[in-house]
Order: C-alpha cells, then sequence, then structure tokens
C-alpha cells in the first residue's frame, strides 16, 4: 500500500452498498474491523481471496474488493482450503456465522483446523441464524429464545476456542465488537500466522437474538460485551469465573502448515521419480 | 514402429486417470468410495510427481467444493465419486453449474438407491447426472465401454469442461472401472487439450467476468491475478454480484440451459456399429455395450441385420442423432443396467415411440449378449 492514511473506499465495492445488514447490527464493526487490519498489515488486495457461506456474515465477501467467493452453506472452509492449497501465496479469510461455521461446517471446521491450513476462519459469533429469521444456532446456549425455540433452548453450546484447540488450530483468539482495537490487532495477528487461525468475534443482533432474549438495542448488547468478557488471566476471573476470557489462546508456530508440508510431499514425490 | 513406453494393462480407473494427467489435471479433492477410489489412489500417486496436487478431504461435499475453489485459481481439476457420494456433491455441483466453473466429477456408478450394491455395476445414476440438483441448469455427461474410450472421453471431459464452463460428469460404471483391459496412451499433442480461456481485459479495465462474449462464452481471471470479482451461488448480474432482478434472473438462468443445449452436436459423442443397413437398432452405453456389440457381432454373423448405437454423450441428449439413425429401424432396443432411464430418452427422440423396448438388467450383474438376445427375439416375434 502507497497511502498510509485508511480509507475505506480502498478497500469495498461501493458499488454494492448499500449492505443487507440490520440497523445496529455488529458484523459492519468485524468488517471495518478486518478492513483495518488488512490496510495495517499492508497486504496486496490481489493476494486476499475472500470466501463465505451463506448467511448474514457471509456476505462480507461482496462487500470487500478482494478476490470474493460466496458458497453454500457451511462449506467455506472447503471451498478455501481448495483455493489456499491450489494457489499457496493467497491469503485465505474466511468469515463465518455461528451456523455457517459450526453447525452445517463443524465437520469442515475442526478438519481444517486438524489439517493446520494456511487460512483465517473468522466466527462472527452472534447467537443466532439471522437471515433466516431467528433460529437458534449451536452457540446460543441454553435457555435462550428463538423462533425455533419458543420455550426456550435445551441445547448445549460450543465453546468455539475450545473447539477450536482441540482440533489444532495453531492460533486462537476471541474478541467482541466492542473491543473494536482489540479485535484488530487479533486479526492481525491471526492473517498474519501460518497456519490455521480462529478468530471468535462476538458480535450482536439486536434484530432477533436481542429483541427475543429481551438484552435490549445494539448499544446495550455491546454493553454486555464490555461488562461479561475480560482479557485473558484477568484477576476478576477469580471473583467471577463465569465471565469470558478475550485473546490470544493458541499461538504455536512449531507445527508445519499443510502447503509447505505438500510441498515436502512433492519434493519426495519428485526424487523418487527421477 | 517400436513402441514406446506407452502400452498400459489397466483398469478403467487408470485409464480415468491417465486421461486426466493428459489433460493437464493439476489438483484432484476426493473422498474413497467403492468402486472409484482407484482413481484417488492412483491420483494421490501421480500428481505430487508432477508437482501437482492431490488432498483427501474430510467428505465427498468438501472434496467438490475443493475442487471449485481450486479452479477459480485456474487449475485444471477433478473428484471422483460413487453414488452415495454423488449424491452428497450435488450442491455444489449445482454451485459450480450457477457459478460456471469448469470442473470433472467421474461418477463410478453402484447400484442403489442409497448404499445399495457397492462392489456391483448399475447404471443407475442417469437420471441423478442430469437432475440431481435442484432448480434448472444443463449439463454435460460422457460414457464410455472400453478403456481407451475412457481416456478419450475423460480428456474430452476436461476439455467440454472449460469450453463451456460447466461442471462435466464422467458417468463409469463398475465394470468398465474395475476391468482389466489395454490402453495406449496417446502421444502428447495427440488428442486435442483446450486450456482455459482467459480475459484479455488489461489491468484498469471494468472487468466483466459474467457477460457472455458474441460467442457466448465467458473468458475468466484467476483468481490471484489483477481482476477482483464475486463469484456467487446466488443468481448474479455481470460483475457476479447477487441480483433478483427479474431480468437478470431470466437471462443467466436461459445462459446456463442455452449454452449447452444450443450445442447438443458439437458435445454429442457416439459409435456406430454396423448401422448402415440396419433393421435392429440396439442403443447402448457403458459396460452394457460391450454386450450389445458382442451380441450384435454374432447375429450379423448368422445374417441379421442388426446395428448399435453406442452413445458416449448422454447428456445433453442427442436427440436429434437418435431420431434421425433410428429413422427407419424396425425396432429400437435400449440396452441399460437400471429401470429404464435411457429409453425415456429414446422414446422422447424417436418418431414412433411404441417400436423402442429395453433391456435391461438391475441385479448387480453385467447384462450378457444372451440376456439382450432373449429380449430382441421376443420383439422379433420369434420366441424365446
Amino acid at each position: 500500500m502507497t497511502k498510509n492514511e485508511f480509507d475505506y473506499k480502498d478497500y469495498i465495492r461501493a458499488r454494492f452498498f448499500p449492505h443487507i445488514w440490520c440497523p445496529g447490527c455488529g458484523h459492519g464493526i468485524v468488517l471495518s474491523t478486518l478492513l483495518r487490519a488488512v490496510h495495517e498489515l499492508g497486504l496486496d488486495k490481489n493476494e486476499i481471496v475472500m470466501t463465505s457461506g451463506i448467511g448474514c456474515s457471509s456476505r462480507i465477501s461482496g462487500y470487500v474488493d478482494f478476490h470474493s467467493l460466496h458458497t453454500i452453506h457451511g462449506r467455506a472452509l472447503a471451498f478455501a482450503t481448495g483455493v489456499k492449497l491450489s494457489k499457496p501465496k493467497l491469503k485465505a479469510i474466511v468469515p463465518m456465522g455461528d451456523g455457517d461455521a459450526l453447525a452445517i461446517g463443524g465437520n469442515h471446521f475442526i478438519h481444517a483446523a486438524r489439517r493446520n491450513i494456511d487460512i483465517t476462519a473468522i466466527v462472527m459469533n452472534n447467537k443466532i441464524y439471522g437471515m433466516t429469521g431467528g433460529q437458534f444456532s449451536p452457540l446460543s446456549g441454553q435457555g435462550k429464545k428463538a423462533t425455533t425455540a419458543p420455550y426456550t433452548t435445551i441445547d448445549n453450546d460450543f465453546d468455539v476456542v475450545e473447539l477450536a484447540k482441540a482440533a489444532g488450530a495453531t492460533f486462537v483468539a476471541r474478541s467482541t465488537v466492542y473491543h473494536a482495537n482489540e479485535a484488530k490487532d487479533v486479526l492481525k495477528k491471526g492473517i498474519d500466522h501460518k497456519g490455521f487461525s480462529v478468530v471468535e468475534i462476538l458480535t450482536q443482533c439486536p434484530t432477533y437474538y436481542g429483541r427475543k432474549n429481551k438484552e435490549g438495542n445494539a448499544a446495550q448488547m455491546m454493553e454486555v460485551f464490555k461488562t461479561n468478557t475480560v482479557k485473558i488471566g484477568s484477576k476478576k476471573l477469580e471473583k467471577n469465573p463465569g465471565l469470558i476470557q478475550r485473546g490470544i489462546f493458541v499461538q504455536d508456530t512449531e507445527k508445519l502448515e499443510y502447503c509447505e508440508a505438500y510441498d515436502k510431499t512433492i519434493e519426495t514425490a519428485m526424487k523418487g521419480k527421477a | 514402429m517400436k513402441q514406446q513406453n506407452n502400452i498400459r494393462f489397466v483398469q478403467g480407473n487408470e485409464a480415468c486417470v491417465e486421461g486426466a494427467v493428459y489433460a493437464g489435471l493439476d489438483f484432484f479433492a476426493g473422498y474413497p468410495i467403492t468402486p472409484s477410489t482407484e482413481i484417488a489412489e492412483h491420483l494421490a500417486q501421480r500428481l505430487p510427481e508432477k508437482g501437482k496436487k492431490f488432498i483427501q478431504m474430510e467428505d465427498e461435499i468438501a472434496s467438490m467444493a475443493a475442487i471449485i475453489g481450486a479452479s477459480l485459481t485456474g487449475n485444471k481439476v477433478m473428484t471422483a465419486t460413487s453414488g452415495p457420494g454423488f449424491s452428497l456433491k450435488q450442491e455444489a455441483l449445482g454451485y459450480a453449474c450457477m457459478a460456471e466453473i469448469p470442473c470433472v466429477i467421474a461418477n463410478v456408478q453402484r447400484g442403489g438407491p442409497s448404499t445399495g450394491n457397492p462392489t456391483h455395476v448399475s447404471q443407475g445414476d442417469v437420471n441423478q447426472a442430469r437432475w440431481g440438483t435442484h432448480g434448472d441448469h444443463s449439463i454435460i455427461a460422457l460414457t464410455a465401454s472400453n478403456h481407451q474410450d475412457v481416456f478419450k472421453i475423460t480428456v474430452e471431459a476436461f476439455n467440454l469442461a472449460e469450453t463451456y464452463r460447466t461442471p462435466v460428469i464422467l458417468l463409469l460404471d463398475e465394470v468398465v472401472g474395475h476391468m482389466r483391459e489395454k490402453l495406449v496412451i496417446p502421444e502428447p499433442g495427440e488428442l486435442p487439450v483446450v486450456g482455459r480461456l482467459r480475459t484479455s481485459v488489461p489491468k484498469d479495465v471494468d472487468y466483466h467476468p459474467y457477460l457472455p462474449r458474441e460467442d457466448g462464452r465467458l473468458p475468466m481471471s484467476d483468481f490471484g491475478e489483477q481482476h477482483r470479482y464475486n463469484v456467487t451461488g446466488l443468481f448474479h448480474d455481470m460483475w457476479g454480484f447477487p441480483s433478483n432482478n427479474p431480468k437478470v434472473v431470466n437471462a443467466l438462468l436461459t445462459h446456463l440451459v442455452d449454452k449447452i443445449e444450443n450445442n447438443v452436436n458439437d458435445i454429442a459423442m457416439y459409435k456406430e456399429y454396423w448401422m448402415e443397413d440396419a433393421e435392429y437398432i440396439l442403443i447402448s452405453y457403458g459396460s452394457s455395450a460391450r454386450s450389445a456389440i458382442h451380441m450384435a457381432r454374432n447375429r450379423r454373423a448368422r445374417g441379421f441385420k442388426i446395428g448399435v448405437l453406442e452413445l458416449q454423450t448422454i447428456w445433453p441428449f442427442p436427440t436429434e442423432i437418435v431420431r434421425e439413425k433410428c429413422a427407419d429401424a424396425k425396432a429400437v432396443l435400449v440396452v441399460e443396467m437400471n429401470m429404464g432411464q435411457v429409453v425415456t430418452q429414446v422414446r422422447n427422440a424417436v418418431y414412433n415411440p411404441n417400436k423402442v423396448f429395453l433391456a435391461n438388467r438391475i441385479d448387480g450383474q453385467l447384462i450378457s449378449p444372451t440376456d439382450i438376445k432373449t429380449v430382441l427375439r421376443m420383439i422379433q416375434g420369434r420366441g424365446v
């Protein structure tokens, strides 16, 4: 980048605006945070492929001036695996919603982590299915109201961070849209990390989750991110273990990245032939 | 001339692998399933030797998704599967139709529905190849009955995928896939190989990835190169951006169908045996065509005027070609190993559907020349 000043216009496809997100949706903050991260990393737009699945969050790929692949529900990581392995010089960024990442896409999520392929998976966690009208997601948690849980949910939720760690992701982090600057720094590190990175960003859906569960408007929901989360290892945790931790949980640079490992396979195969 | 090291004794699945390599396959993603697995196994060996990519994905859906992603970076791509896996691939296959992404899907058919008859032969996926996805679109599906042809149509599958920017399905079957026979690998240049058509639009000029040229073709730009655009499975405008404008939707769907249906005669591949004066015509494809040809040869030797039309392009169905070829036939006998999937197309094609009959076998066993002869004798009113 020749320009040092961040100008969002350099990164969006103005032709495709206005976006489809509801007023108060947190996804816009994720978009802006992501673009700032890309800008500060000084990445060339031509080296970024953004792949997404289906849902409100997945529309993000169309709005950005990168190579963009808006695919089918839950399979974004599998499409991105094809992109990345076939052209490893590309930066693969995959924004996903709750269902995309961990319901229909759960299998791809754990296997991408297991492979440690160099993809940055951003889980935009708003605990609800927004685009289809407010059904509960695997991240909603128990006792929540949703259009498919009129008597409240009985399903347990996932902890994205724990799941990613267990599956072998070599970079795992969490932040929120309230902590936009922190989220940006985490994203920068995630994108820069060579290997599978998972960045969970808590975001709000005032239209469905907030309204159904009486959590107030967007500002009030963001306020909850402020009060309910703490930095990893914070002393506040001792008093209140129910608080959600933010920060970088895993940053492992030892484990071999998949495309690099594949290059070694090629080397071996070619030697065998020579 | 002394032959080079280009004669092999191989399985049909290996012939498919060699055809794909000849066509310039860069990237394969797959998931093991009988009876297609040897395609993945051989490519796991062959691709890295050439510095190219093989990946065993976590499932069939992921495999289909991965090859689409890889195709967009400018690679020739393929996956291979059988019935249940083919079912799983359908959503992403529809995506490739909608987003117009060249790719090849080999389906080495087994009996179905469901897990069916994994190690036995069937041709039951003809209709699934055409109608497995939701919505309207056209598709190309090819088949072959011997290993030399498997090689050839595999190369052709890649050529058609690139030419029409569409998924192309190779409908092989278990007998062809697992049988071993001779394969002569053509020299480079002997068979035409169509490369990716890339846009010549310069760097700072607005590139319209989905605006067809006058000849209907859509030049592509590789991900990672200078043109950045959006690819989506939603109805989309000429920039690839989602649109539900009725005019845009109508034009795109029409284009997806027309680009293939308007070129049926260019796409259609078939073989003819003793058709010049044939009174009775056998129409068949894949391994069942071998039995049809064998039976016709025997009957010819006894003076019966029997011909065989072996279809190698099943979709788009070569309706006009079949109609013309069968115009003077006393009867047409379709030989296939399903409940009658191609026979329906033949009945639609010919002037008189009442003269079209079916000789089939659906028990996992290869249909034999005797099976076909029995049906033919009944049609001829000669008793069994």
